[in-house]
């Protein structure tokens, strides 16, 4: 940031462009040769990758928004403020992915505003995801906008959208709250083709709670790199904030809410009474969810907490996104379909694989570009908060 | 710590309302409450009857104008494996194994043209219709492609087109809608089969006739008509020799018609969006309220702080200080302890540098 010009070829821009490289004419391949071209999709696995990942996963990771902005403006716990604006930042990119995304797996994308002004499914739960995803999305872009509106330093209309905070984060909250549960409820129309072990009424819940989890150890696990990754532009703010202090307090809220998932799991067990089914090897792997990436993690937080050790907390907040990524492919793809034979289960190609991880490194690319330029892990001298 | 921990049990609480309010209620009825069109059509199979010729798949195939298979429709070494409905082939002839007898059996695949289908209620576009005359149709001017139907029916029936880029469609068995509504005779299937294993008409004429057929011959018929009940109903129903399991027809799906089971995760919707905005504007008050105290209080220790140090010698000050601390400490919260604390170490410093910065002005005048 000096006067000195970046340097080019620093390790971050060599591997995000060769994925680039790679990745986009993939992009291109899918909407030139269709689905068939790119993906190992078939008639008995209509969801892949692309439905895991990209939305199921995207959505979760993204919950970070909704949670810290609850937190912070609707609890009024001020002390979060510094991680606001790179949650609601991530989750602006991560809905926007998840939309990008969809527009690749779906057979016709551009018909994508149909449920909205041609026809509107009201029975099914894809239109309630379709629909809170769309308005989340407005809402996020209106949260985000006096970032960008600060950097241009256009007073007027940031402070209207400023004002406008409580109202877009209990809009925000209901939305999410909509969504993140419909995410789960869509499964809810298969129980003839998921693992009884995953299949639950309770799906929405599970869905719902488990992306609070997502949202606050998303938040530790990508504001602890960015401290890492950004140290010039943090350490050049005059009023630094104890970031250890907000990594353990989500650390504690997290050990919480884990908590409560394990326990409204084990209660989807015993209300189905498939206690039997844990000795199978889908039993196994059910017990690795929830043993290795739910009880571990919330004991490893409240350890982490208890101990005061940040490094843990850190650590554990990698382990706790990863349980609900896993969490989420295994309802997807994993649970799905449980019954076929091998031969007719479906794993994602080659190419898949690099169009989601383009998709990834294009958010990286675009928070990079700009917590870079615009006033998101600091505040602007010109609009500092009184507080 | 204190003012994370009430914050936390707060979250935690969220916790338990959204449990409250997106509850999957558990099915009131399980049953289905839609009779059905009354004057719909179905189709009626009967098991026993059929021979696998692929007589019914080649009418098809020329009806619905589909492309040509790799192997010739007479070829009938294809049943040896076990196939499924494609994009090519609304319906398939599946050879079964069955524990009823030393003889295969024979099943064609397709559409049920399910009563309450679980794939019209899937589709966020009403791309998909259960037709009053009884066949499920789709839309291709509506159709997204989100393929949310496919993964909904319970029958592994619904097919994509995943390698027409620009305009892939949905293709299921339509019932040959086209070509009863134009009064051109029964579905292309049933015309074709050679031992009448496929009967078209009236479903309740149908129900009629397969209640009869199994009367007639209770030995070799298993009592029951599949499709009477499963999944709220089927147009499409099946009679058999062997168990339906056998053949492929799930004996497990209950008679609840899938819409039912994301019913009621709908009906929720609304009292989310009613009764969070209550909930969270009732905390938000409630964390407002306490901020403006807390302010107060801190302003007032301020206040008495200052008024006290400006009045007393340096010397006393530190007396002053406690004072002032004690009687903050009265009015706060406990843990507010801290945050006044550094209120008023700030307020004395910058009241020192007042004073010392005005002292030398009043020496001067
Ligand atoms: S069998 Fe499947 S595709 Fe046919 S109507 Fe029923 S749910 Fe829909
Ligand atoms: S693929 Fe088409 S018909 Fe099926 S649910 Fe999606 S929009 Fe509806």
């Amino acid at each position: 940031m000096d006067n000195a010009k970046p340097k080019l070829f620093t390790p971050f821009n060599v591997i995000t462009g060769l994925i680039l490289l790679v990745g986009i004419p993939i992009c291109l391949y899918r909407f030139m040769g269709g689905l068939g071209a790119v993906t190992n999709l078939d008639n008995n696995n209509p969801f892949g990758l692309w439905i895991a990942f990209d939305v199921l996963t995207g959505v979760a990771l993204a919950a970070g928004g909704y949670t810290i902005g609850t937190i912070v403006y609707i609890f009024g716990m001020k002390e979060y403020h510094p991680v606001v604006r790179p949650a609601i930042l991530t989750a602006f990119l991560g809905y926007f992915l998840v939309g990008v995304g969809l527009a690749f797996d779906v057979g016709r994308p551009w018909r994508m505003p149909y449920p909205f002004f041609m026809s509107q499914g009201f029975t099914s739960v894809m239109f309630e995801v379709a629909a809170c995803v769309a308005l989340y999305l407005t809402v996020l872009f209106l949260e985000i906008a006096p970032v960008a509106l600060e950097w241009l330093r256009m007073k007027a209309l940031r402070n209207i959208l400023v004002k406008a905070t409580i109202g877009l984060t209990i809009f925000g909250v209901v939305l999410s709250t909509l969504h993140q549960s419909s995410l789960g409820s869509m499964f809810l129309i298969v129980p003839n083709k998921i693992h009884p072990l995953w299949y639950s009424t309770f799906l929405p819940i599970y869905f719902f709670v488990s992306s609070m989890i997502a949202g606050l150890s998303m938040v530790i696990f990508e504001s602890s790199l960015s401290h890492k990754a950004f140290k010039n532009i943090i350490d050049a703010e005059p009023h630094p904030f104890d970031h250890d202090k907000i990594v353990m307090g989500l650390g504690k809220a997290a050990a919480i809410v884990m908590f409560g998932y394990f326990g409204i799991k084990v209660i989807g067990v015993a209300h189905g009474n498939h206690w039997h089914m844990l000795a199978t090897p889908y039993g196994l792997w059910f017990l690795v969810e929830m043993v290795g990436f739910v009880l571990v993690p919330c004991f490893l937080y409240a350890l982490g907490v208890r101990a005061g050790n940040v490094k843990l907390v850190k650590f554990t907040s990698f382990l706790a996104v990863f349980g609900v990524v896993l969490n989420r492919f295994n309802v997807c793809l994993v649970a799905f379909n449980w019954e076929l034979p091998m031969s007719e289960r479906y794993f994602p190609s080659f190419m898949e694989f690099m169009v989601s991880l383009t998709l990834v490194t294009a958010g990286l690319v675009a928070f990079k570009w700009i917590v870079t330029r615009m006033p998101v892990l600091t505040e602007h001298p010109e609009f500092r908060e009184s507080h | 710590m204190s003012i994370s921990r009430r914050g936390f049990l707060k979250i935690a609480g969220i916790g338990g309302a959204g449990a409250i309010a997106g509850a999957a209620l558990p099915a009131a009825a399980s049953e289905s409450d839609f009779e059905g069109y009354p004057d719909r059509y179905g189709m009626l199979t009967d098991v026993s009857k059929c021979i696998g010729c692929r007589s019914c798949e080649a009418a098809c195939n020329k009806q619905n104008k589909l492309p040509k298979p790799e192997t010739p429709f007479e070829d009938l070494s294809v049943l040896d494996t076990k196939r499924r409905t494609t994009a090519q082939a609304y319906t398939v002839v599946n050879k079964y194994n069955t524990r009823g007898s030393s003889e295969p059996a024979f099943r064609k695949l397709q559409c049920n043209h399910c009563n309450e289908p679980a794939c019209v209620s899937a589709c966020f576009v009403k791309a998909l219709t259960k037709t009053k005359e009884g066949p499920v149709l789709w839309n291709d001017k509506l159709c997204v492609g989100c393929r949310y139907c496919m993964i909904a029916c319970p029958f592994y029936i619904p097919t994509y087109e995943y390698d027409n880029a620009f305009s892939p469609r949905v293709m299921k068995c339509t019932m040959c809608a086209d070509k009863v509504a134009k009064g051109d005779g029964a579905p292309a299937c049933a015309e074709a089969c050679p031992t009448e294993a496929i009967t078209f008409g009236k479903r309740s004429d149908l129900m009629a006739l397969a209640r009869e057929r199994i009367r007639t011959a209770p030995d070799k018929y298993i009592d029951h008509i599949y499709g009477e009940t499963e999944v709220g109903g089927l147009g499409w129903v099946y009679i058999s020799h062997v168990p339906f399991d056998d053949v492929g027809l799930p004996t497990n799906l209950g008679g609840t018609p899938y819409p039912k089971f994301t019913k009621n995760a709908l009906a929720a919707v609304p009292m989310i969006v009613v009764l969070w905005p209550v909930v969270l504007g009732g905390v938000y008050a409630f964390a407002r309220r306490r901020e403006a105290i807390d302010k107060q209080t801190r302003e007032n220790a301020v206040a008495n702080a200052i008024e006290t140090t400006r009045a007393d010698t340096q010397a006393k000050a530190d007396q002053a200080r406690e004072a002032a601390l004690k009687r903050a400490a009265s009015q706060a919260e406990n843990e507010k302890k801290k945050a006044v604390k550094e209120a008023v170490d700030k307020a004395l410093e910058e009241a020192k540098q007042q004073q010392s910065g005005e002292a030398p002005k009043e020496g001067g005048a």
